[in-house]
């Protein structure tokens, strides 16, 4: 067991685990911030996607200790109060979504993109996202919604 | 989705927990004040028709017993469907579930219709046992055909007695009185009583007590103002939010998570399990109780630590179980009494051309993104189990049966899940939840792997589909024989014109745990026979789009079949031929709605791929309830299908699936959709039915065709690889 800080959703965390203990666990299950999902575990779904430094990740293939001294953003984070970012309501608007597990790692996935290439054409909105799986196959949806954002940046 | 033979393959496919259970005093139930507890004082409509009820094929109780509960003498469940508060707020109660599909939206759409509010008037609460009455399984394409019009009814009856009383406040005939908004209104006088000031009348509740009958008439089509709208998902807003707890996300106060001991492979039983080195692990509790083996600690990480200290030297005797490689032989030699005859072989032997053709189609998983989770809690010999189920009362018989308890003292509650497709209609992972917060005194949280759910979830059955058709000398079908082995008998019957033809399924002895998935047997039935059509087409010299329309009379499918041909512009393209584009086209019914494709791939040999370009789809349900939800299952339909029709095959071999993962099972991401062209039919003439599986079940033989008119090969499997 060891002590680790880092910051999620702007506030400085602590706790104390196992260093192999994965990033997923702690936020479900020692913060309660349950937005970032277990989809799969071998980072190949991306429901457990959160961004860290502002990149995203797999959070279900993330080591705690090397979230150590980061800044971690969490679904939870993600809105300023009521105000929801542009992503999450282009989501809303089109209505991207049909069981919305894959919703939270989708749209922090695409915060990533819009902050990196916010004029992503097309065909790079899919290569980004194609990361993410939605087994509803909303990705029609999932990929106007994404484009609504990027024409509104 | 489950066809009744096949719900009773999963019921007789489903685990076997035979657990000597601690016999405790039970004497917790819960009362009629504890419901009003929940929604506030008010007005509550318990309405005759119930959906469960509706469900009720004539003739007979609904087979399988998926609902539970209702063979046990006096109702469990209130069954009350309506409540109306002192504030006017409006709840309403169903059984059904939502996972993805949009029942919450159009089941709020249905309320707020009949009740003539906007739909965000009304609170819809779903799958609580405890509160909600018994609408059977959300599976079938039920909810839209079945539920709605008992939701119809019951709003229509609780506005009908609202405004009975106030006709008698205003000391006026209730036909002289409009609703509009949540409030009956008397012109004339210019006088209107709200719902609330209607529920908070003295004299209401006396009125109200009695049930009311449900035969009432509903809204007409033409008069929609909510429903026949798009209405996205009432909880949206939560669900962009991460505010929505899922099954999965539940904690409950000293929580535990649990894992579970699973065998190595198919059928192995345990010889030498060592407990001792996990029990002597810090905070961590061992059960076992027969062949169940489960730890439950603190954090899933100890959890998953102890399990595998168990499993690192547990020793196992395996069974024999055949490959995914072996799998078609295996089912056809163990089909139940043996394979039909045709019956028509001699009218074979003297038509002008005959086919006689096999299609194999494998074994996939659901995989929703939610794997199976549960959380269980007892509370005085009480349970209470949250999870992910398609079948909250028939998963409240399951513990009830498990742990030897009445149903009343079984609560389930069914959150919002993360996706079913037919995958969630059982309960074991809520039993092996109860069973490790039973053992250790806690509430226990169990979620499954992926690897779990792509081993010891239940599949959808492979088939192998026989085909043999005799052709005049003018291209007329003189006779079918279509057996299906295996894996169904939805859609197996042909919708074409054929003077003798016969189609049946016959059971195998299936090697995998088998069960429903969105329009079950119908996608492998429909692919072998359009995919035969087009065989048949070929060998009479015809355009398959006219092949088919020739044989075909029902106006509906014939009306899908020629809205998609036309809007793809298929006859003209059908004449284009390039080795490496193809274009095909399918069509069916299922489960009363009508449906047909048209696609365009591209071919690359040398790679050995096959790309899905474009897809045109029409499809039609009757009267559309709500379009925008509508596009989303047919588009989500088409992409899922993708999947089983190029790619997605569970591999096993010594009992071990070899590909229990989505990095060595691969299901459609976002650069596989094509461009999507949906026409949806709207016929407000005609019943609603539902559309959350038929738009499936036209890919992959659409796919098939395209292949052969790209490159003259007929694949007859799915998943479809160039050979």
């Amino acid at each position: 067991m060891e002590a680790f800080k880092f910051t999620v959703n702007g506030q400085e965390r602590t706790v104390t685990t196992d260093p192999a203990r994965t990033l997923l666990d702690v936020l479900r299950e020692e913060f309660q911030l349950t937005g970032a999902k277990f989809g799969c575990g071998e980072g190949k779904c991306g429901a457990c996607t959160v961004l860290m430094n502002g990149k995203r990740i797999f959070s279900c293939r993330t080591a705690i200790e090397s979230a150590a001294g980061k800044s971690i953003l969490t679904i939870e984070g993600l809105a300023k109060g009521e105000q929801l970012h542009p992503v999450q309501q282009a989501f809303l608007d089109a209505g991207a979504f049909q069981c919305g597990f894959c919703t939270p790692g989708m749209i922090l996935s695409a915060v990533q993109l819009l902050d990196e290439k916010p004029k992503a054409g097309s065909a790079e909105i899919a290569t980004w996202m194609n990361r993410n799986i939605c087994r509803c196959c909303s990705y029609a949806s999932i990929h106007n919604a994404v484009q609504t954002a990027v024409g509104k940046e | 989705m489950a066809t009744e033979e096949t719900y009773e393959m999963l019921q007789a496919a489903m685990l076997e927990y035979d657990e000597p259970v601690d016999r405790v005093k039970f004497d917790f139930a819960l009362t009629r004040r504890e419901f009003v507890g929940v929604l506030g004082a008010g007005l509550l409509l318990t309405v005759c028709l119930s959906s469960a009820d509706a469900q009720t094929p004539p003739g007979g109780q609904r087979r399988g017993g998926g609902g539970g509960g209702r063979g046990g003498g006096r109702p469990t469940s209130l069954a009350a469907r309506l409540h109306i508060a002192k504030d006017g707020t409006i709840t309403v109660l169903t059984g059904k579930v939502e996972c993805g599909q949009g029942a919450r939206a159009e089941i709020t759409q249905a309320a707020a219709e009949e009740l003539r509010v906007p739909a965000g008037r009304v609170t819809l609460v779903m799958a609580d046992t405890a509160l909600v009455p018994n609408d059977g399984i959300t599976a079938g394409s039920g909810s839209t055909p079945r539920t709605l019009p008992a939701i119809r009814q019951a709003a229509a009856a609780a506005r009908n007695m609202l405004v009975e009383l106030a006709a008698k406040k205003f000391g006026v005939e209730p036909d002289e009185l409009d609703v509009t908004d949540g409030k009956v209104v008397h012109k004339e006088s210019k006088r209107e009583q709200s719902y609330a000031d209607l529920a908070s009348a003295e004299d209401a509740g006396k009125l109200f007590g009695e049930a009311v009958p449900g035969n009432v008439t509903v809204t007409a089509v033409k008069e929609w103002k909510v429903m026949g709208k798009p209405l996205s998902r009432p909880n949206g807003r939560d669900i962009v939010t991460g505010a929505h707890h899922y099954p999965s996300d539940i904690s409950r106060p000293g929580m535990l998570h649990g894992k579970v001991l699973r065998p190595p492979s198919y059928g192995a039983k345990p010889t030498n399990v060592d407990l001792a080195s996990a029990r002597a692990m810090k905070d961590v509790s061992v059960v076992q109780d027969g062949s169940f083996i489960g730890v439950a600690a603190p954090t899933t990480f100890a959890a998953e630590k102890a399990i595998e200290e168990i499993a690192k030297n547990a020793k196992w005797d395996p069974a024999p179980h055949p490959s995914s490689k072996e799998l078609y032989d295996y089912l056809r030699q163990k089909a139940r009494g043996g394979v039909p005859t045709n019956p028509f072989a001699d009218d074979l032997a003297k038509s002008a051309k005959a086919l006689r053709q096999t299609y194999n189609v494998a074994y996939v998983q659901h995989s929703p993104m939610e794997p199976r989770a549960a959380v269980a809690e007892w509370t005085d010999g009480s349970l209470t189990v949250w999870t992910s189920t398609q079948n909250p009362f028939g998963v409240r018989g399951e513990l009830a049966s498990a742990f030897r308890i009445p149903e009343d003292r079984v609560r389930v509650i069914v959150p919002d899940f993360g996706g079913g497709f037919g995958g969630k209609h059982s309960g074991e992972t809520a039993v092996e939840a109860a069973r490790l917060a039973q053992a250790t005194g806690k509430p226990v949280s169990l979620r499954w792997t992926r690897e779990e759910e792509f081993t010891w979830a239940y599949f959808r059955p492979a088939a192998v589909i026989d085909a043999q058709a005799g052709l005049d000398v003018n291209g007329a079908i003189t006779s079918w024989h279509f057996i299906n082995i295996n894996s169904g008998g939805s859609a197996v019957e042909s919708p074409y014109r054929i003077a003798k033809k016969r189609s049946q399924y016959i059971a195998s002895e299936a090697p995998l745990r088998h069960g429903s998935y969105r329009a079950l047997a119908s996608t492998a039935n429909n692919f072998a026979r359009e995919s035969f059509m087009d065989e048949l087409a070929d060998a009479a010299g015809k355009n398959p789009l006219e092949f088919r329309l020739a044989h075909l009379d029902d106006p509906r499918l014939r009306a899908v079949l020629e809205e998609a041909a036309s809007k793809f512009n298929f006859t003209d393209r059908w004449k284009q031929k390039d080795p490496k584009i193809g274009i095909g086209l399918a069509c069916g019914t299922e489960k009363g709605s009508f449906v047909a494709a048209c696609c365009e791939i591209s071919v690359d040999k040398d790679e050995g791929t096959i790309a899905v370009k474009k897809v045109t789809q029409a499809y039609e349900c009757g009267a559309i309830i709500n379009p925008a939800n509508l596009k989303a299952q047919v588009q989500g339909a088409i992409i899922m299908g993708l999947g089983p029709a190029l790619r997605e095959e569970m591999k096993f071999s010594g009992g071990k699936m070899l590909n229990a993962a989505f990095s060595r099972y691969l299901v459609p991401r976002m650069e596989d959709v094509p461009d999507l062209d949906i026409h949806l039919l709207n016929r407000p003439d005609l019943p609603s039915v539902g559309a959350g599986e038929t738009p499936i079940i036209c890919i992959a033989p659409a796919i098939a065709n395209a292949l052969f008119h790209a490159t003259g090969q007929r694949i007859r499997q799915m998943p479809i690889k160039l050979a």
